[in-house]
């Protein structure tokens, strides 16, 4: 269908699509029902790497023996979003797509290098997250694609992931942190560190990473990270403020006590 | 669609993107299910989807073809949770119980105080300031 025609707009658990439908802010009037494809919901190993369906919803996450044991960052996310009646609909492929600054398994995915698989009538592609999204709200899918799945290969060391926002859940995120500390080897060790709601997209902090990885004081690192990220300043904080939350969020991932 | 409405097999003729919550109103008449913000922040449209709480302002009819739908109707006013409801003060102006009773439902018997709090998150309150909710429903029975 939507080969003969791209414009269909994809729909999955509507948590996003019929806020804005509710509003009339959504302009388009034809809809592909992704919903009924089961096929798209399995969380399952392949190859090594945990492959997740684009319709598994957060209650899946959340349930999923699989995704506690490989990924608890990604449950972690999942439990935070929304409230049950949420997480019973919203779907990760949705997440995704929607292409929200403020996603929150986005910096989940980024920290984990995670692979965006896309399908059209004429194939498969595999997009890593980093290249994935291009700007605000935008990404690299092509009208006519689809997401079917995420894939995200094996993750060694401790996984954290914080979010602070207004409120427990419900709240659109003010500042999301997802971060892998691999172990402490005589070379140092590997981080990876992913911010939402600090630049238009979900971001990466390859000079954060490469700070912590020197084995440079706590100090050092947040005030690279503070001077690396450029946070928005909007109506519900400042970026100053942003800044300092992140650099506290940081402080609590490396000093440790919090598991994924 | 064809669904199963509070253990009635249903058979309707609507728009498979007209809201669920609209659905269950107008072609339905079942009334009980309320309508609060429209945008799936404050929970009062929530009904029960193969047992799960959803929003019903947030769910197309095409996604209840073929499901089991439970509304507070479906409850037909003998549940134990809505008797606690009333003898603990669970419900001031009532806009949002039948939310709160149905995401309750899904919860089981006797939950924990923590169950609760993550189970009704997304339901608001605009009265009752939330522990005689919380109270109704530990003493339910
Ligand atoms: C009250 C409320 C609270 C929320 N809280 C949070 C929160 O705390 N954190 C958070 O991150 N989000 C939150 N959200 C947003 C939303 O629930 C999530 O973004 C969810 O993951 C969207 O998934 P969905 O399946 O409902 O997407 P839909 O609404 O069905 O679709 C969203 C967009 O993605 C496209 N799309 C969906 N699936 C695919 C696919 N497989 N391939 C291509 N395109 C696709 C659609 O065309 C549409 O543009 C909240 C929403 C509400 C209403
Ligand atoms: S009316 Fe549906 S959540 Fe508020
Ligand atoms: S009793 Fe009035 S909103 Fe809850």
């Amino acid at each position: 269908m939507l080969r003969d025609e791209p414009t269909l707009t994809p729909l999955a658990g509507c948590t996003d699509l019929y806020v804005a439908l509710n509003f009339g802010t959504l302009k388009d009037t034809r809809f592909l029902d992704l919903w009924r494809l089961d096929r798209l919901r399995k969380i399952e190993l392949r190859g090594g790497a945990l492959s997740i369906g684009a319709l598994a919803t957060f209650t899946d996450l959340i349930r999923s023996t699989l995704v506690r044991k490989r990924l608890p960052m990604l449950a972690a996310a999942a439990r935070d979003v929304g409230g049950v009646q949420i997480q019973n609909r919203g779907t990760i492929g949705g997440n995704v797509a929607n292409a929200s600054p403020a996603g929150d398994t986005l910096p989940v995915l980024a920290a984990a290098d995670a692979v965006v698989v896309l399908q059209q009538a004429g194939g498969i592609r595999r997009v890593p997250f980093d290249g994935f999204y291009t700007g605000y709200r935008q990404t690299v899918r092509r009208p006519g694609e689809l997401i079917v799945g995420i894939e995200i290969p094996p993750v060694r060391g401790r996984q954290f992931f914080r979010k602070v926002g207004t409120r427990a859940a419900q709240a659109i995120s003010k500042i999301v942190m997802a971060g892998i500390l691999g172990p402490a080897t005589g070379s140092g060790r590997t981080a990876r560190i992913a911010l939402g709601s600090v630049a238009p997209t979900v971001v990466r902090v390859p000079r954060t990473e490469a700070a912590l990885a020197s084995g440079a004081s706590i100090e050092a690192v947040q005030r690279t990270l503070m001077e690396e990220i450029a946070p928005i300043d909007d109506l519900r904080s400042t970026a100053e403020y942003r800044r300092r939350v992140a650099a506290n969020l940081l402080a609590r991932f490396v000093c440790g006590a919090s598991r994924g | 669609m064809r669904f199963t409405l509070n253990g009635k097999r249903a058979r309707l003729d609507v728009h498979p993107m007209k809201r669920l919550l609209d659905v269950l109103r107008e072609d339905c008449g079942f009334t009980g299910t309320k309508e609060g913000c429209g945008e799936g922040e404050c929970g009062a449209c929530t009904i029960l989807i193969e047992g799960m709480p959803v929003n019903s302002c947030l769910v197309p009819a095409a996604h209840a073809d073929g499901a089991r739908v439970t509304t507070i109707e479906g409850l037909d006013g003998r549940h134990p949770l809505q008797r606690a409801f009333v003898d603990h003060g669970g419900a001031q102006c009532g806009i949002c119980t039948p939310g709160m009773i149905m995401a309750a439902v899904a919860l089981g018997r006797k939950p924990t105080l923590e169950q609760i709090r993550v189970g009704l998150a997304g339901n608001l309150c605009r009265c009752t300031g939330y522990s005689a909710i919380y109270r109704s429903i530990r003493r339910a029975r």
